[in-house]
Parts: structure tokens; sequence; C-alpha cells
């Protein structure tokens, strides 16, 4: 096949999410020349429909050391991308309803500590009120971690894609990878008419990164979910940590704008080929419920929007980052369901270090490609 | 959770028609609507207010309505009035909220009759107290007979300001002066589309006499005017036009009404994902219908001007149609004796639809209601204005979905409802692509705002430990 000629990059990443610009950015900025390839436009899907997170409470234990790390990136990240991305760190807090519900919080306290780990903390009914006054007073106590927070996920979008374009990182919108072939010692990716070359491809699909995989023949097993999200009109600033239950889907907070955002995984329908997910209202109504009980002040709040984000998520609920151990010059980087943004700044510099290194400082091992693929488990 | 044959969606002119229809054939109809009284917003309070003094001065089109909703009280169809309807799910789900509570609704086939909104029109200090439309003043006038205190001042273009015009007089109301917005040279053109028309020459004969009744009163009419603004601390004080070759004038108000047509309620078709198409003619989307008023989704109809405006009587045949529809769909009316019953509907409506191109011609809105000044609040919600709007549309010729991303306008509790053409309008304009192009928001539910309580009463589960 003929046609255009292709336009040659060092590295090509598939998928304009949050990590596919993250990855673009600390690349571009060691000096390679980067493409960023996107099927509709940037953040189209779970970056911009998710609570935009930014919480190292609770992490997977493999992930908690790159967790810290990104943490400390967030604390300074307007000066990685030149804006604070509407980052606010006012805790993340896991409330326990009931006693019932202490002991397991205190065990992954006693948990971290004992693995040298200070961030999370528990707190009696006392410290939750003062921190959360509005919180109803059934609640008995809290785990939290203090330097958490949230970021605001457009604004987030828009600084990260701001320092992409600064530092020479070409983006593509509109422009879906159909095919790929090898061409010498680079791929060849092709999207309708236009085609991209480069030794280096790093797949950022999110929810399509198994499908973006099996393009180059790389089966790696994925499953997809759809979080449902609400938002309420504005109210006046009332909530500063962002809360989370034992025992219940919900994630509440209180964004800069005054809305609540509200979520906590609760599920409804995605739909991979429409690129479309729906939401399932009956299922939403245990997080306005859970909401309600927990905040009664908010049961008379109007719920404005709804809806869903389509995310990547492996069986054992934590990411996929790799070398592919097959397919030369394939990285992966997908898989963040449930992370909110959290990694983000920190899998730049991952993807970095393996696409020019080949290899990475970091404790990556448990993320490897391998343990998701048919007869290829990691040993 | 209930299950009905049929759930309709509003009990204005299509979906009384529309009820009517499907129980005489048999269905088990269920119908909702947010108003706590049948008729819509044409024949609002029509059952309490048609024998009154003041039915009399709404006119004869107005008390039509009264023997309609006796029709549909009689029907036999579950009627909840004052419930919200604001999620349907494919298959039909529906969603709606009374009395303080969710619940959920089973439908096998559902009709959208949920008409049309006011054209939003924008222009500096739209957003002033003092400043409304002359659908809501119209709305005041039917339900409690108010007619403001002081002389109003109408601005806009189209037979709906010449109606209210004519019945707030008759009420004893006072018109400061009408703001014709019509631009020059309206006429021409839309005598073309006039032999068409001509089936409806009583229609013609009343915006005529409406016009003549205006002329009698002495009410002061300036013509041909381009551009309005609306200024003051806190509410309307003063107000300022342009006519198309004028300087602005400025002149002491406290009431103004604006109203620059209709377009049809689309965000429920839009969130249940049927085909919408662009109508250059109405400058707006409307659902793509077959003959009977089915979108691309089977089972699912939309009846009325929800459908593209036509009026109310062009509203009932579309309902009749259809009721009809449903009733063959659902396996209660043979094929063609759905066609059969469906003739004369069709006729009646195909007059009405004939009289519209006349009309759309004439009352195009002008170009100024697309382009507001740069200063003009576009999203009323999250108070966003054209300027920011204009600024954004140059950075990678961004469509509707992400500017609202990256400004939050459209964000807020109407759903776009207030900017979603006005935004559309000026991307196209800035990028200097046709409008239609651009495509609507997508539609993010609810369709109408629920409360967190009102939701947490569909789960009726109890809590995990």
């Amino acid at each position: 096949m003929s046609g255009t000629a292709a336009q040659g990059y060092d590295v090509a990443i598939i998928g304009g999410g949050l990590h596919g610009l993250s990855a673009g950015l600390s690349i571009a900025r060691a000096g390679r020349r980067v493409v960023v390839l996107e099927r509709a436009w940037v953040g189209r899907h779970a970056s911009s429909a998710t609570a935009a997170g930014v919480r190292t409470l609770g992490r997977d234990l493999a992930e908690v050391p790159i967790s810290l790390e990104a943490m400390d990136m967030w604390h300074r990240i307007e000066r990685i991308v030149g804006d604070d991305c509407g980052f606010h760190s006012h805790g993340q807090t896991k409330v326990a309803e009931f006693e019932t519900h202490m002991p397991q919080l205190r065990e992954r306290e006693a948990t971290m500590r004992g693995l040298g780990y200070s961030h999370e903390e528990i707190i009696d009914a006392a410290e939750l009120r003062r921190l959360v006054p509005t919180l109803s007073p059934h609640c008995v106590g809290a785990l939290i971690a203090r330097d958490d927070g949230a970021a605001d996920p457009h604004r987030t979008i828009a600084a990260f894609r701001g320092a992409c374009e600064a530092a020479g990182v070409a983006i593509v919108e509109g422009c879906g990878v159909e095919a790929v072939e090898r061409r010498g010692a680079d791929w060849l990716l092709r999207c309708g008419e236009r085609a991209f070359t480069a030794p280096a491809v790093i797949n950022a699909a999110g929810a399509w990164a198994g499908r973006a995989a099996a393009l180059f023949g790389e089966q790696i097993e994925l499953g997809v979910r759809a979080s449902m999200m609400m938002v309420t009109e504005r109210l006046a600033p009332f909530l500063g940590p962002v809360v989370g239950v034992v025992g219940r889907a919900l994630s509440f907070k209180q964004s800069d704008q005054g809305t609540l955002v509200i979520g906590g995984g609760l599920q409804g329908a995605a739909d991979l080929d429409r690129q479309r997910s729906t939401v399932n209202f009956v299922e939403l109504a245990k997080g306005a419920r859970a909401s309600s009980e927990l905040f009664p002040s908010v049961r008379g709040v109007r719920i404005a929007r709804c809806w869903t984000g389509i995310e990547a998520q492996t069986r054992d609920h934590i990411p996929v980052i790799g070398a592919s151990p097959d397919v030369p010059g394939l990285f992966h980087s997908f898989g963040y369901s449930g992370h909110g943004f959290q990694l983000v700044p920190v899998l730049g510099e991952i993807m970095r270090d393996l696409v020019m290194e080949g290899t990475t400082a970091r404790s990556i091992s448990a993320f490897a490609p391998a343990r998701l693929m048919q007869g290829r488990r990691a040993a | 959770m209930s299950t009905v044959d049929l759930l309709i969606v509003g009990a204005g002119p299509a979906g009384m028609a529309a009820a009517v229809a499907a129980r005489r054939h048999g269905l088990d109809v269920l119908v909702v609507d947010d108003q706590p009284a049948p008729g819509g917003q044409i024949w609002r309070s029509v059952e309490t207010v048609a024998a009154t003094a003041r039915g009399g001065r709404l006119g004869e089109s107005y008390l039509a309505g009264a023997s309609r909703a006796a029709a549909f009280r009689a029907c036999g169809a579950s009627y909840d009035p004052s419930c919200q309807l604001w999620q349907i799910e494919p298959g039909y789900r529906a969603f709606v909220t009374s009395a303080g509570k969710a619940r959920t609704v089973s439908a096998k086939a559902v009709i959208l009759a949920t008409g049309a909104q006011e054209r939003p029109v924008p222009f500096p200090g739209w957003t002033l107290p003092g400043v409304l439309t002359v659908g809501a003043g119209q709305i005041l006038l039917k339900t409690a007979d108010q007619v403001p205190a002081k002389p109003v001042w109408i601005a806009g273009s189209g037979p709906l300001p010449l109606l209210y015009m004519t019945q707030l007089l008759a009420a004893g109301g006072k018109i400061a002066g009408f703001l014709d917005t019509t631009p020059r040279g309206r006429l021409k053109p839309a005598l073309r589309h006039l032999p068409a028309a001509l089936g409806k020459a009583g229609d013609l004969l009343k915006g005529l006499a409406w016009t003549l009744a205006l002329k009698r009163s002495g009410v002061r009419t300036v013509k041909h005017v381009a551009e309005i603004e609306a200024r003051g601390e806190g509410r309307l004080q003063t107000l300022r036009y342009r006519t198309d070759n004028g300087q602005w004038q400025e002149t002491a108000a406290e009431v103004l009404l604006v109203h620059e047509g209709l377009v049809p309620s689309i965000h429920a078709p839009l969130a249940l994902d049927c085909q919408v198409e662009w109508r250059a003619g109405q400058h707006c989307y409307a659902p793509v219908l077959d003959g009977w008023g089915e979108t691309s989704q089977p089972g699912l109809f939309v009846a009325g001007d929800g459908a593209g405006i036509a009026g109310a009587i062009a509203a009932e045949h579309r309902g009749t149609l259809a009721g009809l529809a449903a009733a063959a769909r659902l396996g209660k009316l043979p094929a063609a004796a759905a066609e059969t019953e469906a003739a004369p509907a069709r006729r009646a409506l195909g007059r009405e639809l004939a009289f519209r191109p006349f009309l759309d011609a004439l009352y195009a809105p002008r170009p100024q209601v697309f382009a507001p000044p740069d200063e003009t609040i576009v999203c009323r919600c999250e108070e966003v204005t054209a300027g920011t709007l204009r600024a954004r549309a140059q950075i990678g010729r961004p469509g509707p979905n992400q500017v609202k991303a990256f400004t939050r306008a459209g964000m807020g509790p109407c759903q776009g409802r207030q900017c979603g053409y006005t935004v559309m309008n000026i991307l196209a304009h800035a990028q200097e692509r046709p409008v239609e192009a651009l495509g609507f928001y997508r539609i993010r539910p609810p369709l109408k705002p629920v409360t967190l309580g009102e939701l947490a009463a569909l789960d009726q589960k109890d809590t995990a430990a």
C-alpha cells in the first residue's frame, strides 16, 4: 500500500489521555521526537470522566513506592507542567461508620507502619468531626492520608497538553491507529490516510489498550469498567477532604466550583465498539443514598449531571507497565482504572526510562505485562 | 416499578391526542407531565380558566383546549400530573419523580410529547431581572391573570409576540412599545411560500388581524430593530436598541419581554441516541422521524413541536398518528386499519406543515441572535461570555463538547438548553464552518435536575454492613 509518506518520529504514543501525554512530555523533554496519536480528542474518555483524585490512601502495596514519589511531584506540579492543575491537598479519608469497621482500618495502618510508611494514619471521631464537620455524627473514625487531595480534570488535561506542545510533542487528534506493520527497525502505524513511523511505541490506549496490543499480535487479558459519576449544583464551600467509606462505593468531595463530585466506582455499562457508556440510575441510587446518609444536609441538593467513564481494569486491579516481552519496541502503560490522576506524573518518567534506557530504577516488576498473557505468566 | 404498554411524556396537544388514539385501541397508557393540569403550554390551565372572563380574553384557539382536556380526562389513560421525567433508558425504562420520590416505569413504547422551548436570545443584559421571554409573560397571563403593573416593552419576531400583545391589551395591560426585530426584506422571500400556505388562509388572516388590532390600539412599533441591550443596577432600568440603519436609542424600561421563535425539545431524543437532522429553515435540530413520528429507535416516537415547530393543530395530528402507530406496533391495530384511521390526520397535518415555510422565512431569526457581542453572557448557568467562547474557538477547532470541558459552558443544571445553539453558532462563525457541522452537546442525564434524596429513594435495599 502506498499513499502519503509516513511521518517519522522517535516515539509514537497511542492514546491522548493523561498517561499518554505524561509519557510524551517526559520523553520530549529528554530530547526525543514524540507524536501522540489520539482517536478522538485529548482527554476524551477516562481522563475527563474521572473525579481526578490524587490518592495514596489504600494503594496496593506494590504501588506504594511510585505512588509516594508521584505525590511529591503533585505537590510541585506547577513547576512540572506550568499550572497547579487545580490540585488541592485537603486529605483523603476512609471513614468507618461503625466500630466493626475500625479493625480493618487499624490493621491497614499497622501493615503500612510495619513497612516503614507513615502517610496513612488513624483518626478518632473527634478529629474526624474537626476535619469534616458536616459528616453524620454516627461515624466513629477514619483512616486518613493528609497530603492526598484532588485535581481539576479539565485544568490538568489542558496543563499537560500545553506542556507537551511547549516541549515539542506533536499531538494528532481524530487519528485512531487502525493497523501496524513492521518496517525495518520501525513500526509503521496507519490511521486512515495518514501513517507514522517510530522505532518505539507506547500503548496508552486506556480501555482500548487490549485492542491496541492485539494490533501488534499481543494478547493481554483486560477488563473494562464504566465508573459512574454525579455532579450537583454549586454549594457554598463546606467540605475539604475527599471522603470514602468502608463497605460502600462512595467517593465524595466538593470541587473548587462548589459542586459536589460523587463517585466511588458504581458501575454503568460500557460499549467499547461504539465508544459510548451509559448510566445505570438504579445502581447510582446507592451512591445517592450513601451520600445522603453520610451527609444528611445534602438530601435536597440537585444533581446537575451524571456520566460514566470507560476505563481499563486488570484482573488484579493494578496497572500494566513495562516493555512487551515479545514485541520489540512496544511498551505498555494502561489499566489505571480507579486510580484517579495520582500516578500520572511519575509514569511519564518511568516510561521515559523504559523507552530510552530499557530499564528504570523504580520498582515496577509487579506490573509486568506478561502476568496477563495466556501461557506467559510471569514467574 | 410499574409496567405499561405506552408511556406518553407530556400532556399538551400532542400528548393528549396520542393518549386518546392509543386508548381507543385498548393500550394501557400512562401520561406523565410536569404541569399540575393538562393542556401543555398553549392550553395551560385551560380546565379552570376556560369558563372565566380571562378565558374569553385569551381567545378562541385557547378555549379550544377545554374540549381536548375533557376528552383526554375521559379516555382512560392513567395520568400523573406534576411528575418530572428525568431519564429514559433503552428498552424502555423511564425514571420519574413526583411528590419528592423517584420511581421507574417500564413501557413497551414511548411517545415524547415534550414540545418546544423559546429560542434563547442572548444580548448584553439579558440575564438582568426584569428581562423575561414573551412565553413566560404569557404563562403568567394564562395561569394567574397577571398583567404587569408597568408598561412592558416587547422585542422580537414571530406570531407569539403579536398574539401576546393582543391578549395583554385585552386584559388591560399596557405596552410601552414593540421592537419588531424582523429584518427588512423578509416578506419577499416569504411570499414565494405563499401559494402552499393558502390552505391555511385563516391563519394568515388571524396574523393580519393581530397586526391591525395593534395598529388601532396605538402601540408604538419600531421596525427592523437589529440589536438590543438591557442595562441597570441589579435589574432592568434602561433599554437600548438600534435599528438596522439607525443610531442607538435609549429609554427607561422596567419589563422587557423577548421572543425569537421556538426550537424543539431535543434533549430526550439526543440522550436516547436518536438520529437528529439539522433543519436549516428553522435554525435548529429535530429528530429524524418516519411518517408516524417514530425515531431511529424502534418503539420511540416524538410528537408535537418536539418533532419540528408546527403549532398546536399540527401537534394534535402528530399525536394521533403516534398513538395509532404505537397501537399498531403493539399488535392492537392491523397495519391497514392504522393507515385508514390515520388518513384524515395525515391530510390535516400536511395542510399545517405547508404553512410553515412561509412563517419560517418571514420570521427567521435576525443574524445578531447568533452573534452576540463579546461581553454577553451565553451560558447563564456558568456565566461564560461570548468573548470567552470566541477566544477558545480558535485553539484547535474545538466542537461544543470540547469547549464545554475548557470553559464549563453547558455544564450547569439546564444542560445547555440555554447556550447550546449559541455556542454552535459562535464556534461555526469563528471557524468558518457550517453550523450543522458542529453538532450539539452530548446530553448527560438527568434530563431534569433530581435531588440526591429523591434518587436515594430508588435504593430500597438495606445497606451492606
